[in-house]
């Protein structure tokens, strides 16, 4: 569904990534994990054009997209979710929800989609007057996720839904994320700093340093993989 | 206290601040956007100016009624202020996107002279005659000492024009995508807006807003030259600062406490010193509230 292809990106003069090479298959989790600073964002802003690779192919269902500015991008179905969740601040729960839906037409299915949404976070159905600043973290990352949904993703990045979540939370926003994977049949890409739980519910997996990728195999070799282990499982 | 002065005084600062409002927008807007103090908007104010006395001086030639020119001279300022306020942007701010935001500021500094000489040249450095391009009606005549029918004019546009800018902003596709921007531009981005033609909007729009202001308080003066976009480009500044940069109902908040501020200063003090009262005024109010009367404080920034 989506392959990249040799891609280098830079910010100005420093160079983030350095020939990444990947495939993500219609219907997978795919996750990609590694350490801090080691080039997972700067993968997802790629592919979604907002720092566009210098050199290298993206390719998107047999059409390159490298050069496509972002809202092209996402208007093809590729849907992020980015780091910090990036509510807007300032509009509601419910303008939130609508901004996710900003390039779709159909108002039928987009209130259907709403009522999906609201069936699956019932705290968002009681915020949603509310201005999305003053949710807590949880509720904002069932936001942010909910906010992609919205746009009816094909293909939904998700950058660090686990950051700075409480446990109980962590493995609530993993199982709706396996449930949007089972039952819409979105293909994810899954960038995680914790291993353990996105190595759980992925398919394959990529292992990324320092703007290379190192390693790539089925989650479950992943887990089983010592330097994976001590490198990334602390076991 | 005598009512009616007082009456006198209020109206006029209504007047100033409906034309500050109109002016301020553009500031605002931008800098919402973008973070932008865009220097060169007092320009396009000018050239709005401009624009309205060609277009007036023709058509009244031609022998158009004055209700006629009024329309079209500011149709015609609005189209052609929001041509340069669109152009400007795409050569002088957006090749600097990426940039520190002090080369933007500078380009804006170099654009705002630029377009300053560019009218010196082509026009005149003279003060030029505007004409009165609202009619003085015969039945309002006994009040026209309280509030003249121009002054009631730039009132009741710019209450139509702020409404239609609030609903525009509230309920619209453009106007959800602006303020989506505003908060978060990557994450709009992110959402599928075509974040370029967000910020080509917001130039026209505020281009067009000081435009309309243009020909209305030109008309009601009665001359223009080639630098009046620098004074009444600082003061409507001074507005959006005062009401909180970056929000829309904070520069009309702004804009007619500035008026108002002016206007009662001078007719109770001295107009001696007008300007001056504009940036005391100034001062105090952002020692208490540094963000503005309706400004966000940056710690409640995400």
């Amino acid at each position: 569904m989506l392959k990249i292809d040799d891609i280098n990106t830079y910010y100005g003069n420093i160079q983030a990534l350095k020939g990444i090479s990947l495939e993500i298959g219609a219907g997978e989790i795919i996750c990609l994990i590694g350490a801090n600073g080691a080039g997972k964002s700067t993968t997802l802003m790629s592919i979604c054009g907002v720092v566009p690779p210098r050199t290298g192919r993206i390719v998107f269902e047999d059409r390159e997209i490298q050069n496509l500015p972002t809202n092209r991008i996402v208007e093809l179905g590729i849907v992020q979710v980015p780091e910090g969740r990036r509510i807007f601040p300032y509009l509601t729960v419910a303008e939130n929800l609508d901004m996710g839906a900003f390039l779709r037409k159909d108002k039928a299915a987009i209130a259907r989609d709403l009522d999906y949404i609201y069936d699956l976070f019932p705290i968002l159905a009681k915020r949603r007057h509310q201005a999305g600043g003053t949710l807590s973290g949880g509720e904002q990352q069932m936001l942010a996720i909910s906010r992609a949904l919205m746009a009816r993703p094909r293909l939904l990045l998700l950058d660090e839904p686990s950051l700075g979540l409480a446990p109980l939370v962590v493995k609530q926003i993993f199982e709706i994320i396996g449930k949007i994977n089972r039952e819409n049949n979105t293909t994810i890409f899954l960038v995680e700093q914790n291993a353990n739980l996105a190595l759980q519910i992925a398919h394959r997996g990529y292992v990324m340093e320092t703007g290379r990728i190192t390693l790539t195999d089925t989650a479950a070799n992943l887990l089983a993989n010592e330097d994976v282990k001590k490198a990334y499982l602390g076991i | 206290m005598d009512l009616q002065y007082f009456a006198e005084l209020f109206l006029g600062g209504l007047t100033r601040g409906s034309i500050y409002a109109l002016i301020a927008l553009g500031y605002t807007m931008v800098y919402g956007i973008i973070e932008l103090i865009n220097f060169a908007h007092g320009e396009i104010y000018m050239i709005g100016a401009f624009t309205g006395l060609i277009v007036a001086t023709v058509l009244t030639f031609a022998g158009f009624p004055t209700l006629a020119v009024l329309v079209i001279a500011s149709v015609a300022a609005v189209v052609y202020s929001s041509c340069y306020g669109f152009t400007m942007e795409k050569i002088a701010y957006k090749p600097l996107r990426g940039a520190p935001r002090l080369s933007a500021l500078i380009s804006a500094i170099g654009m705002s002279l630029f377009l300053q000489n560019y009218v010196l040249l082509a026009q005149t450095s003279d003060f030029l005659p505007f004409p009165s391009l609202v009619p003085d009606l015969a039945f309002w005549e006994p009040y026209a000492h309280i509030i003249s029918s121009q002054e009631i004019v730039i009132i009741t546009v710019t209450a139509v024009v702020m409404v239609l800018l609030n609903l525009l902003i509230k309920f619209t596709r453009m106007g959800k995508a602006m303020r989506a921007t505003s908060q978060d531009r990557e994450m709009a981005m992110l959402t599928g807006v075509d974040v370029n033609r967000v910020i080509s909007m917001t130039f026209v729009i505020g281009s067009a807003t000081a435009a309309l202001g243009a020909v209305l308080i030109a008309s009601h003066i009665g001359q223009i030259n080639f630098y009046i976009g620098f004074i009444a480009g600082i003061k409507a500044f001074v507005a959006a600062v005062l009401g909180g940069i970056g929000s829309v109902p904070g520069a009309v908040v702004g804009a007619l406490v500035l008026g108002w501020t002016e206007s009662f200063f001078t007719g109770y003090i001295s107009s001696d010193y007008e300007d001056v009262f504009a940036f005391i005024f100034l001062v105090v109010i952002l020692i208490f509230k540094p963000s503005g009367i309706l400004g966000r404080s940056e710690t409640q920034k995400v």
